[in-house]
């Protein structure tokens, strides 16, 4: 070591500011405390998700989808659901990692549903067996994945009943 | 109500350090490399028009965008033509901002994202990447939609 690094290290003010520094990484590391891991709002999810993933659709909760789901879907981009996805390699790794971190585990989720899709979840199904065919197909719905047209704080991880507002 | 002790921020080792930290931590902020803002729709005009060594055509930028390329989509399916007021996005339902740069300053002055985007949108319009020309044109004729003149373009998506 040199002298200027030995006398950084002594130095008090560099030592507290380390000490901060993991103890801000600890922070984010510390896992998620969501009654339900399909309830994390966007303000909790990796910035390179909410980046690349959000500026086509909504930042869907990780919990939504188990592992095995984000995986192949990470590993396909260039046809995602019939559009081109594509990202660089770096990018696919470290939004992959973070999505198999916190996939669904529970044991409705555990399951891989057909095409991976979060919308043809068993769970997915029998929470909006409900609502009609027709709303589905009206204009400011659109489409199954649109799920902000009535959940009107699926953003925020809150996709209570109470919140649901079905546009007309 | 019980009163404030605090009464105001007394100059402690700990607020020391707490501003110095945060002093600290705004700087390495301020010295991460920049990611947008490293271009601008002109420039990126220019360079695929240096690239394909091609005089540029606005109008064949019109058409190349407004028609479809033997898919389902074409370019004005997403952004509307003209490509001047936010619309959504054709599968997804997402809001897509104006892609002409008059109306929104922020379009193309980023390369990494202008170069990501034109390779995922042209493989799903033409199954292919678009050529120096083809961009070089779209450029022309989106930096040729002025705010103060919106009728210049025809109306209507194919």
């Amino acid at each position: 070591m040199n002298h200027t690094a030995t006398t950084l290290a002594r130095n008090p003010f560099v030592r507290t500011v380390r000490r901060s520094t993991a103890l801000l990484a600890l922070a984010c590391a510390m896992p998620a405390t969501w009654a339900d891991s399909r309830e994390m709002p966007a303000s909790a999810m990796l910035p390179a998700y909410k980046q690349e993933c959000a500026a086509c659709h909504m930042a869907y909760p990780p919990g939504m989808l188990p592992a095995s789901s984000w995986t192949r879907m990470m590993k396909g981009l260039g046809q995602h659901y019939g559009t081109d996805a594509s990202l660089d390699a770096a990018m696919v790794r470290q939004i992959g990692t973070w999505l198999e971190a916190h996939a669904g585990t529970t044991k409705r989720v555990r399951e891989a549903p057909p095409q991976d899709r979060i919308t043809q979840s068993a769970w997915f199904e029998r929470k909006h067996r409900e609502v009609q065919p027709a709303v589905w197909k009206r204009a400011a719905v659109g489409s199954r994945a649109n799920c902000m047209a009535c959940h009107t704080r699926a953003d925020q991880g809150d996709f209570d009943d109470d919140r649901v507002h079905i546009p007309k | 109500m019980p009163a404030l002790h605090h009464g105001g921020m007394h100059n402690t080792p700990h607020t020391t350090f707490l501003a110095r930290f945060a002093a600290l931590l705004a700087l390495a902020f301020a010295l991460a490399p920049a990611h947008a803002g490293d271009t601008t729709a002109a420039s990126q005009m220019q360079r695929w028009s240096d690239a394909s060594g091609k005089p540029v055509s606005a109008e064949r930028g019109r058409v190349f965008f407004t028609s479809r390329h033997g898919g389902e989509w074409s370019c004005a399916s997403c952004h509307g033509n003209p490509p001047t007021t936010s619309t959504r996005h054709a599968s997804t339902g997402k809001t897509i901002t104006p892609l002409a740069p008059a109306f929104n300053p922020e379009r193309f002055t980023d390369q990494a994202k202008v170069d990501k985007w034109f390779r995922r949108n042209c493989n799903d319009v033409l199954s292919r990447e678009c050529t120096a020309v083809e961009k070089a044109d779209v450029l022309a004729w989106l930096l040729q939609l002025d705010a103060k003149t919106p009728s210049q373009a025809t109306k209507g998506t194919p």
